[in-house]
């Protein structure tokens, strides 16, 4: 048996949001209490202790060499533990980015209104092996500017304000 | 016949109460490095990995997707079970049977210091239309458990706290363990009411903590290992999760789970066959419950067996010579890759004091926790 548009209509019970909101269907909210504190580990710790000096550190396997950022204590591919940690620079090159219309609570932005779009980006850092980025926003750039292998540079949050936090950046903004 | 499979390393990083000096990613970098030295392989040599994990304790969402790296296991087949590490071993095991790989590796983990809110977590998994609403504590389940099993079985309050005291002292002389400590019954017993009859001192205090484990199949096993220790049987179940219509007194998910275990090793006898057993005891009634859901006690009789002194590492059947969750602690997810850790260096003579004599069988058995009805058991033979 095919199911109808006709079918469904007399089936299915209609509701709207008012309704629910109103109380005149049983809802129930409940806002779950979700706390962590994650262990950062030496890796990720040490990372973001130097994103509050204004450093950005990685570490080196001496097995495949690669540069790898975040630091990891063990190299995933070549499984030995890390060698040198290595500072890595601030600046680096656009690989992937998203003009974004949406919010992270996927709230359209007014863009026409003048609200500026999400710019969010995959920056390959310089001195970091190839494949080794940070996730971060692009700004001071026109977002229709933006373009694959754009050279950028990190702008720093002042020190007093830093937290030992990857938002240390503010955001990554062209360079010449 | 059906092929042979056996663990043939293991590796753990011990348990804590708190481990602030590293992530999940290294506790498990090094429960696997110890594994697969163990058993003399690499991740190259591995055919596929099995993980353990559960989104809301882990604290992210589709937290299986962060287990690869700290495997070895990166572009490698992998996939994590959202249960207890007996589980994912289950899992495992049919890989082999079913002739995917020859090598297989299970992990679990355990970062339990780091939820903040746990209560609320396991509140989170009641019934949101007519569970939630009522605000119960997730103890109030235990307690009105063990209340009931004390009902129909006739255990007395004082054999259930001497699973505390047993427990607690056998984990002062592990090494693994966190929360060993020398108590007296009195202490048991006068400890802060929690649910009624639930007291503190019947619940297992948290643990942090990693175990990987390499199984391998009969031949390979044989090459790699020279204490092979071969999984017998294995079974899991779980009950209804109705709080209103399961069986309050009797842990039947255990029972049935233990009874897959036992016909796939032969097993006719438990507590003949079987030499000693690794089980879940998260609230101290939970081992007495288990030991006679699983046979090797008649109902009502686990109690009086304890009270004897018939569990303890000298007596008859010892039961959680390691101290179990209560004297380890409660590795949630892990509690499972815990019981199989323990039975497996009991069955290859590595418990130092805690070393019982001429074992060659062993049960490790475990309980997803409140508010579940889900249980698991392996049977292992050296
Ligand atoms: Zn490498």
């Amino acid at each position: 048996m095919e199911l109808t548009e006709k079918m469904v209509a007399n089936s299915a019970t209609k509701l709207s949001a008012e309704e629910i909101l109103e109380g005149k269907v049983l809802s129930v909210k409940w806002e779950p209490k979700l706390k962590y504190a994650w262990d950062n580990g030496p890796a990720i710790g040490r990372y973001l202790a130097e994103l509050k000096n204004g450093k950005i550190i990685g570490k080196k396997c001496d097995k495949c060499h690669r540069i790898m950022i975040p630091p990891r204590m063990f190299c995933e591919l070549c499984w030995v533990p890390t060698g040198e940690w290595v500072y890595v620079k601030d600046t680096g090159i656009v690989n992937t980015w998203i003009i974004g219309h949406v919010d992270w609570k996927a709230k359209r932005l007014d863009i026409k209104g003048g609200v500026r779009p999400i710019t969010l980006s995959i920056i390959e850092i310089d001195g970091a092996s190839k494949g080794m980025g940070i996730l971060h926003h692009l700004g001071e750039v026109d977002p229709w500017k933006i373009h694959r292998g754009m050279k950028v540079k990190a702008v720093w949050k002042p020190p007093e304000e830093r937290t030992g936090s990857i938002t240390d950046i503010k955001y990554f903004k062209p360079i010449k | 016949m059906s092929k042979r499979v056996a663990i043939v390393g293991i590796g753990t990083t011990g348990f804590r109460a708190t481990t602030p000096d590293v992530s999940y990613r290294e506790l498990t970098y090094e429960a696997a490095t110890k594994a697969y030295l163990e058993a003399g392989i690499e991740p190259k040599d591995v055919d596929a990995f099995v993980a353990t994990s559960e989104d809301f304790l882990e604290g992210y969402s589709i937290a299986d997707e962060y287990c690869p790296d700290q495997l070895g296991a990166v572009l490698k087949p992998i996939y994590s079970i959202t249960g207890d590490v007996i589980h994912s071993l289950a899992s495992a095991y049919m890989m082999i049977l079913s002739g995917i790989g020859n090598i297989m590796v299970v992990q679990g983990l355990s970062k339990a210091s780091n939820m903040l809110t746990l209560s609320d977590m396991v509140t989170f998994a009641m019934d949101p239309i007519y569970n939630r609403p009522l605000k119960e504590s997730p103890h109030a389940v235990a307690g009105m458990e063990m209340a009931r099993y004390m009902y129909e079985t006739g255990t007395t309050r004082e054999q259930i706290a001497k699973v505390v005291v047993k427990n607690k002292r056998n984990a002062l002389t592990n090494d693994l363990a966190a929360h060993g400590v020398l108590i007296d019954l009195d202490y048991v017993l006068n400890s802060e009411v929690v649910s009624y009859p639930l007291t503190q001192m019947d619940i297992s205090p948290h643990s942090d903590g990693a175990v990987v484990m390499v199984l391998a199949e009969e031949e390979t096993a044989k090459a790699l290992s020279k204490k092979p220790i071969w999984i017998r049987g294995i079974g899991w179940c779980s009950d209804t999760p109705g709080l209103e219509t399961r069986n309050w007194g009797e842990a039947i998910y255990a029972q049935m789970a233990a009874d897959m275990a036992y016909k796939m090793a032969g097993i006719r006898y438990p507590r003949k066959e079987i030499n000693f057993a690794e089980i879940n005891d998260e609230f101290s009634y939970k081992e007495l419950q288990h030991l006679e859901a699983m046979r090797i006690c008649k109902k009502g009789e686990a109690g009086p067996l304890t009270e004897i002194g018939g569990t303890e590492i000298g007596g008859e059947f010892p039961v959680n010579p390691s101290g179990g969750c209560l004297g380890v602690g409660n590795l949630f997810e892990l509690n499972g890759g815990h019981t199989v850790l323990e039975v497996v260096r009991q069955l290859r003579g590595e418990t130092g004091k805690n070393q019982l004599k001429n074992v060659t069988t062993g049960l490790a058995q475990s309980w997803r926790g409140v508010p579940t009805t889900t249980g698991t058991v392996a049977i292992l033979s050296n």
